[in-house]
């Protein structure tokens, strides 16, 4: 079987009904996305197929085709520096981070599809779980974004490392 | 100097002394078990602190990371006394391994009870601190000047008379041969001085986690290794009766079928998706055990007679309550229930393990890695210096992955049959909710008398139900009282101390325990106790036609830091004034894990009974707070925890088994319902309480007080999910 996936088409061997989720983590070895809850409630399996949000852990991988393009948390940016990626590392969004690269994989979509989403945009947007309770950061990040990039709309006052 | 020498150098130059005082101990060589001193840890100043000859840093964290930001706090302090250039720092675990050979040097690795920073931060400083001194000491003896005229800024020692300077990384080697100081020559910074602690400092380590680079336990990979998924009997108590392996042998990629204990059946694959595909085709039958009839309703009933039962165990007391309550003007009653509650880590249980009849290594997320060595080695049938721990990021822990360790002990049994192959073992979310570690459940009576102006001269809180420390330490029950039932109700003093003087108070509990194993859960007792007490009270206040807040103040004058949390709230909640029309508030406050703690709640309920939670204000008084900014993620993240609890948080027992599979059966707050949470942090100073929990026990209360304000309906049963807010 063949995918196409981060830019790379991948060629593995899988059973027809195997999730998404599990060649992307086991046959093709990317383990950004997380395992959750199997059954499409938490969200922390969620790629992008042609730009789509998609929890890929009820997906048959029988059903993605080799000209669908897949992207992984692993594909979003060269160097983790999509706009997402950089607003939730200056808020410091993540506390256990598992649920992360689904929330960060949610929040791209969205602000691909709404440059400048409401909060109603972002909580019909945002349905993915996080036990340690980053919503309010993420949707801070979210608006961050929205606005330009610039943290200091946040009003959170984070010291960086280097000027400490 | 070879590393082993170099050790058993710093470990006859620190006394015993010194050891006991700050856990400097280190073992002599000999006493070391020759396998794990075959792994030398990095040339070291101490056990705290390595410095790299590029400057880099490396602070040791004994703490597990879980999301709760102990690495980032913790590595502050020791820093901060380093007077180390923060952009310079890293972090590492120590293994337990070494812990253990190193005869517990740096304390202890239990991460749980908020107990990170408030139980090791004079250590960790003092480990700082006592680096720093032998980083100048080895830049005087560099320059032949004396120590005094030497300062230390930034990783950077100025000689002052001549201007000289050395950094850190130059002089690491020679410091890390002298001779610690003596511990009372060691001196802390007074907190007003901190430049890095008490400050907004960006975690150590977000940026992985924003790329999918963070490697959390279930991510682990070993070459050669197999996958193993595992179904343990969903009714507790129960054990395998039979299975039939032939009948999936033949699927894709499965390696082997094996039993693991007497209670559950694992599949062994060369994927995990192939192991659980077969084991979900695998034919079991399961002999239920005693327990196959227990149910949710009958653990009820049978709680709810612990609530008139004669013997309890007295957790406070003070003048005479039932007597008070005899000769009472006017009597309120009220009884209150908690559910079970799983943990739901977002991570679900996993480890990965190889044994070998010499040696068996684990690489597991835990929340105590010394405990998940014992297990390891109980399992493994080899002692602990033949085994270790990889400590391995958490995706999530809650209290779950810390005093038990169920899933270590399974993969360990699972690579005991299939020697020298490493395996890990994943559970799936379905097992994982099925076999928690559940929030105890338990009962309350609350009886208040009021003499004839109304007011409370006289309270009996009756609880009755599960002891955590019955199930888990049972060392710890004397004459059948478990002293953390009384988290939150304990008498005056610096933990989780009951905020009210009451003339007449009784506090006591009646021991029940159901077959459902039970587990600290974030917030431990805490959670319901602070809702039994707080809804309660604001039962009293509309009962005499009081203002909550009023009612609790004047309750409250024997408690100032209690107090100070719940003025803070109410002032930038403004009480005083009405809030916005159709807007309704709650009030709450509690004390533990050493921190003062109160929140308001401002909810609408529509007509057809939806809730909405609009905004918290929530209070913190830590003591001192080590990273502000980090405390207020703990704290919005408490009201995520305690509101997904008191909306929809809810494990009930049918036939023996937990009915709840999955997230779409155990619901949980989302984005959508989440408040906007204002977070005052007012750190007072003179004592160090943890931040990680206390937070939780006033999101339900005050949420809970506030329907009431809207409604006029009194929620007593949690979860919310079983009510109906609708207007009648």
């Amino acid at each position: 079987m063949k995918l196409h996936v981060n830019g790379q088409v991948r060629e593995f061997e899988a059973e027809e009904d195997t999730p998404l989720l599990w060649v992307i983590r086991e046959q093709l070895g990317l383990t950004g996305t997380k395992y959750g809850c199997g059954v499409a409630q938490c969200g922390a399996c969620t790629v992008h197929i042609d730009g789509e949000p998609t929890r890929s852990c009820v997906r048959p991988v029988s059903t993605v085709t080799a000209d669908q393009k897949i992207v992984t948390i692993e594909g979003l940016s060269l160097d983790g520096n999509h706009p997402v990626q950089k607003a939730w590392a200056a808020l410091d969004v993540p506390q256990c981070g598992f649920c992360q690269s689904g929330m960060i994989m949610a929040a791209a979509a969205l602000l691909k599809q709404k440059k400048n989403p409401t909060d109603a945009d972002i909580d019909a947007a945002m349905t993915n779980i996080c036990r340690c309770g980053t919503y309010n950061r993420v949707r801070k990040a979210i608006h961050v974004i929205a606005k330009g990039g610039d943290v200091k709309t946040a009003g959170l006052d984070i010291v960086e490392g280097s000027k400490a | 100097m070879s590393a082993m020498n170099r050790r058993s150098f710093i470990g006859r130059s620190l006394g015993a002394t010194a050891g006991l005082m700050f856990g400097f101990h280190i073992p002599f060589a000999e006493a070391q078990p020759a396998q794990a001193a075959a792994v030398p840890d990095a040339p070291e100043i101490n056990a705290w602190v390595v410095v790299k000859p590029d400057d880099t840093i490396v602070v040791r964290i004994a703490r597990s990371e879980m999301g709760q930001g102990t690495l980032t706090g913790l590595a502050q302090l020791v820093v901060e006394e380093l007077d180390g250039d923060w952009s310079k720092v890293t972090t590492e675990y120590p293994s337990p391994g070494r812990q253990l050979a190193r005869n517990r040097v740096w304390g202890s690795f239990s991460t749980g009870g908020s107990r990170g920073v408030r139980e090791s931060h004079e250590y960790v400083r003092k480990g700082g601190a006592a680096a720093r001194m032998m980083l100048v000491q080895a830049a005087a003896a560099q320059w032949g000047v004396p120590p005094a005229e030497c300062t230390a800024a930034k990783s950077v020692i100025t000689h002052t008379p001549s201007g000289r300077t050395l950094t850190y990384g130059k002089v690491a080697d020679a410091a890390g041969k002298l001779k610690a100081p003596a511990a009372a020559d060691i001196k802390l910074k007074d907190p007003k001085d901190w430049k890095l602690a008490g400050k907004r400092l960006a975690r150590l380590d977000t940026v992985d986690k924003t790329a999918g680079k963070q490697i959390y336990g279930m991510d682990f990979k070993l070459p050669g290794m197999l996958n193993a998924a595992i179904k343990d009997c969903p009714v507790f108590g129960g054990k395998v009766k039979s299975f039939d392996a032939a009948a999936i042998a033949s699927k894709p990629g499965v390696k082997k079928v094996m039993q693991v204990g007497d209670s559950a059946v694992a599949v062994v694959a060369d994927t995990w998706w192939r192991a659980r595909s077969a084991l979900d085709a695998l034919p079991i039958e399961w002999d239920k055990g005693p327990n196959a009839g227990m149910n949710s309703k009958d653990t009820a009933a049978w709680i709810k007679a612990g609530l008139d039962a004669p013997d309890a165990a007295v957790g406070n007391s003070n003048g005479d309550a039932k007597a008070a309550l005899a000769s009472a003007h006017r009597k309120i009653e009220a009884v209150y229930s908690y559910p079970h509650q799983n943990h739901a880590t977002m991570e679900v249980m996993n480890a990965t393990a190889v044994w070998t009849p010499e040696r068996c290594d684990v690489w597991t997320p835990t929340q105590n890695g010394e405990a998940a060595l014992a297990a390891t080695s109980e399992a493994a049938g080899l002692p602990q210096s033949k085994c270790d721990v990889t400590k391995l990021h958490l995706g999530g822990g809650f209290g779950r992955r810390g005093a038990t360790h169920d899933w270590v002990t399974q993969v360990v049994k699972i690579a005991k049959e299939m020697p020298g192959t490493p395996i890990k073992l994943i559970w799936t979310r379905e097992e994982d909710m099925q076999h928690g570690r559940y929030h105890p459940v338990t009962q309350c009576k609350l009886t208040a008398g009021l003499d004839a102006k109304g007011e409370v001269t006289s309270l009996h809180m009756r609880i009755a139900g599960q002891s955590i420390l019955a199930a888990l330490f049972p060392q710890n029950v004397k004459d059948g009282k478990d002293p953390a039932v009384f988290q939150g109700l304990n008498p005056p003093g610096p933990e989780a101390s009951f905020g009210y003087t009451i003339p007449n108070l009784l506090i006591d509990h009646a021991m029940r325990n159901p077959a459902v194993p039970p587990g600290f859960w974030r917030g431990v007792n805490l959670n319901q106790n602070a809702i039994y007490v707080e809804c309660f009270l604001d039962e009293i206040a509309h009962a005499t036609k009081q203002d909550p807040l009023a009612l609790r103040r004047k309750l409250m004058k024997d408690s100032p830091k209690h107090l100070a949390v719940l003025n803070a709230v109410a002032e930038k909640a403004g009480w005083s004034k009405p809030p916005k029309k159709g807007i309704y508030r709650g009030i709450a406050q509690t004390m533990g894990f050493g921190s003062y703690v109160a929140a308001v709640a401002e909810v609408s309920v529509s007509k057809e009974g939806k809730l909405k939670i609009h905004r918290i204000v929530a209070a913190t008084d830590p003591g001192h707070a080590v990273n502000p900014q980090q405390i207020e993620a703990q704290v919005e993240g408490s009201f995520v925890y305690g509101l997904s609890a008191a909306l929809y948080g809810e494990i009930t027992i049918k036939d023996g088994a937990a009915e709840q599979t999955n997230f779409d059966t155990y619901n949980v707050l989302k984005m959508d319902e989440m408040p906007k949470v204002e977070t005052v942090v007012m750190p007072s100073g003179g004592f160090w309480g943890g931040v990680g929990e206390p937070t939780i026990a006033v999101a339900a209360p005050a949420v809970l007080n506030a329907i009431f304000a809207a409604t006029g309906k009194r929620i007593r049963d949690l979860p919310l999910k079983n009510h109906s807010l609708k207007k009648a």
